[in-house]
């Protein structure tokens, strides 16, 4: 991949000959709008096509149309230079990650003002984050060859002017903050020498991007790595000094849609949209050649051989993805038996079978394996990104399954593990020891699944699995996890509230909110933390239970009675004498339309929204539980 | 390149900045006949004329810009 493949987004299908047309077919109905405009801003889109439609979204949601099933998200944009240029081709890239974005700029130049005023329009309008699109300029870098002490103060400065920034924005806004890295000017003053001197705008920038990384990972903003983008693409072409003079633009306009395109990876990492799971072609997309045809002999994946080498970094990269936690699948046209003899017999091979969670060789269309799969691994279909070298299977793909993501390869396979990695399908803004343990979850579940198959009576399945569930209050450990899962549960969530990491914080300090989270093992492994729950008090002896999330991993396995139980223990501890459940339905949410009503809730009210309120008095007994209750609270006694 | 190919070829791009099929171009024609010939569509312009033409201005060639006319003149000498 070149510049101009990272600039044009190579790894999207091209866009279609009459996209004109298309664009203009938007205004004329107002049928799946949404999914029209989401299929439209998935194709490799330049800068012109985007800005226009981005004006035709933000038009279409001016005159009151509905963008379903894109999902609302405010981002606040402020910063130095001409932003507004940027905001219809965010707005189109942002429906291509599955949002209706809504930006709300601040005046020219006027950042600061924006973020310290608590009723300037940006902290008015509530945004659920704010892009700090400040450059060197913004940041008033000043160089100082030779000074260290006026070096060490520039870069202070800077910091505190950012740290000004995300207080009086979280403050006056309760938004997380996406701060930006620095794209280093390539004006040089010494040469080589720059990178060395202290002060020079070089070394200035190197130390300023190191502290803003470090500030962020302290914290709940985010950071878009705008020096590494910039770098990718090269910084003589990403700084443009003639559109800065003729237009203040921070940065060169050909590379607006791969910036957008990375900061709404940002925003559908921080929702939880980021893909999970990476479903590979073996023909010509993990090997050269075909195993049916050329025999293990006969393929190509050796060290030493140059298309054999491009294969094994295919792998590397697949096994790489699978360390951080992506979980690995295999989709191939082939005898079961021939398809998986590379991966057992071939001493070549880096991929083995025990890396693939789940293995389907056959003969039926890639569309009917690719939902066999997500089923298998109780995953959703656009958690899913498929790799195969063969452009009828991606368009066939595409076609049938439009929520999953197909790279687009060129023929030469040298290419393929730097497309996939460009497309950026597994943005993450965290990475724990759960994330890092998560491929082999999903194999353990996967393997749960068809131990459940096999077991005629249910009771017998989950006795035999010996879970174990440990229950907890929110605290310093788990924050960022529960933060992670009440921003992307989407399915097994009874309100949908979303909180940021710091409004966790509130609710974990609030003496009077009950927080919980639970983590269950079993003999397969440990799920991690798959629950979380959040009761406020809403009159005298009554709890109503915010947020009630699941993972559904877990479904079917009387986690739900367990976690009821738990609830009902610490509410009888509180002095609360009755339960309320809400259910709010999304799109997605259907699973769990009758959840309170399982649970023996009685139902109080129902909303022409379809919102339902229930009740439970806590002295209710639930019978026996089908996993052994382990507690972990430091402050609480409970009797 | 003749006048007649540059009007052609920047009426096209014009109708894409600015949303409008029919916009027509005359020589006298100014940012105040074209509605939303705001400064910013004025860049999003200019961006779009070099694309086209696949050629650069600078910031005096564009600020001293009058009418239509004179911008098409200094396409015509930058592309021969």
């Amino acid at each position: 991949m070149s510049v101009e493949q990272y600039r044009e987004l190579s790894w999207l299908p091209r866009p279609p000959e009459d996209f004109s047309s298309h664009c203009k077919g938007l205004a004329t109905s107002d049928l799946d709008l949404g999914k029209r405009i989401r299929f439209l801003a998935t194709h490799a889109l330049n800068e012109q096509q985007l800005s226009r439609l981005g004006r035709t979204i933000i038009s279409a949601r001016k005159q009151g149309h509905s963008l379903q099933p894109l999902a609302p998200f405010r981002l606040g944009l402020i910063g130095n230079g001409t932003l507004d240029l940027i905001v219809p081709v965010l707005t189109a890239t942002a429906a291509r990650h599955g949002f209706s974005l809504e930006c709300i700029t601040g005046a020219y130049d006027q950042f600061l003002q924006d973020a310290l005023h608590p009723d300037s329009a940006l902290n008015r309008a509530r945004p659920d984050a704010v892009l700090v699109a400040l450059d060197h300029r913004g940041l008033a870098l000043q160089p100082t060859p030779g000074d260290e002490q006026a070096a060490v103060q520039s870069v202070n400065a800077a910091i505190d002017l950012l740290g000004s920034i995300r207080s009086a924005i979280s403050q006056n806004s309760g938004a997380v903050c996406i701060l930006q890295t620095i794209a280093a000017p390539p004006e040089g003053l010494f040469g080589s020498f720059d990178r060395a001197l202290t002060g020079t705008a070089r070394n200035i920038v190197d130390q300023l991007n190191g502290r803003i990384s470090q500030s962020v990972l302290q914290s709940s903003d985010l950071l878009l790595d705008v020096a590494g983008i910039a770098e990718t693409v090269g910084l003589a072409d990403w700084h443009s000094p003639a559109q800065w003079n003729l237009a203040k633009l921070p940065f060169s306009d050909t590379f607006v849609p791969l910036y957008a395109e990375h900061v709404c990876r940002i925003i559908g990492a921080m929702r939880g949209k980021s893909r999970r799971c990476l479903i590979l072609d073996l023909d010509n997309t993990v090997w050269g050649g075909v195993i049916g045809d050329d025999g293990l002999e006969g393929i190509q994946i050796a060290q030493g051989d140059a298309t054999g080498e491009a294969f094994l970094s295919v792998q590397q990269l697949a096994l790489a993805l699978r360390a951080r936690g992506i979980v690995l699948a295999v989709s191939s046209k082939n005898n079961d038996e021939v398809a998986r003899r590379p991966f057992r017999e071939h001493p070549d091979m880096l991929l083995k079978e025990d890396h693939i969670a789940v293995f389907q060789a056959n003969w039926d269309d890639k569309a009917t394996n690719i939902r066999a799969i997500a089923k298998e691994l109780a995953l959703g279909l656009e958690s899913m990104v498929f790799l195969d070298d063969n452009p009828v299977e991606r368009g066939l793909v595409r076609r049938e399954i439009p929520e999953v993501a197909v790279p687009e390869l060129d023929s030469d396979p040298a290419g393929y593990s730097r497309t996939l990695a460009a497309g950026g399908y597994f943005e993450a803004i965290s990475f724990s020891e759960e994330d890092r343990c998560r491929a082999g979850m999903y194999q353990a579940n996967a393997r749960r699944l068809s131990l459940q198959g096999q077991t005629s009576d249910l009771q017998s399945y989950l006795r035999s699995l010996e879970m174990r569930i440990i229950f907890g209050s929110f605290d310093r450990t788990t924050r960022s996890r529960v933060t992670q899962l009440i921003n992307k549960s989407n399915q097994f969530n009874l309100t949908t509230n979303r909180y940021t990491e710091t409004q966790v914080e509130q609710a974990e300090l609030d003496p009077g909110v009950m927080t919980l989270h639970a983590r269950l093992l079993d003999k397969f492994g440990d799920n991690g933390i798959i629950c979380v729950v959040v009761c406020r008090p809403s009159r005298p002896q009554w709890w109503t239970i915010d947020t009630w999330l699941m993972s559904c991993r877990v479904l079917g396995r009387g986690v739900e009675k367990t976690v009821l139980a738990e609830i009902l223990l610490l509410a009888r501890a509180a002095g609360i004498s009755n339960l309320e459940g809400v259910f709010i339905p999304t799109e997605r949410n259907e699973m769990v339309r009758e959840h309170y009503n399982k649970l023996g809730f009685t139902l109080i009210s129902e909303e022409t929204d379809g919102s339902t309120r229930w009740q439970l008095g806590v002295d209710v007994e639930l019978g026996e539980l089908p996993m052994t209750v382990e507690r972990d609270y430091p402050h609480l006694e409970l009797a | 390149m003749d006048q007649a190919q540059i009007y052609s070829k920047l009426s096209t791009v014009f109708r894409e900045v600015f949303d409008e099929d029919d916009l027509g171009l005359e020589p006298e024609t100014t940012a105040d006949d074209v509605d939303g010939w705001d400064s910013l569509s004025h860049i999003r312009l200019v961006l779009a004329v070099s694309k086209a033409f696949g050629i650069k201005f600078s910031a005096s060639e564009i600020g001293n810009l009058k009418n239509v006319g004179e911008f098409v003149e200094l396409i015509g000498k930058k592309t021969t």
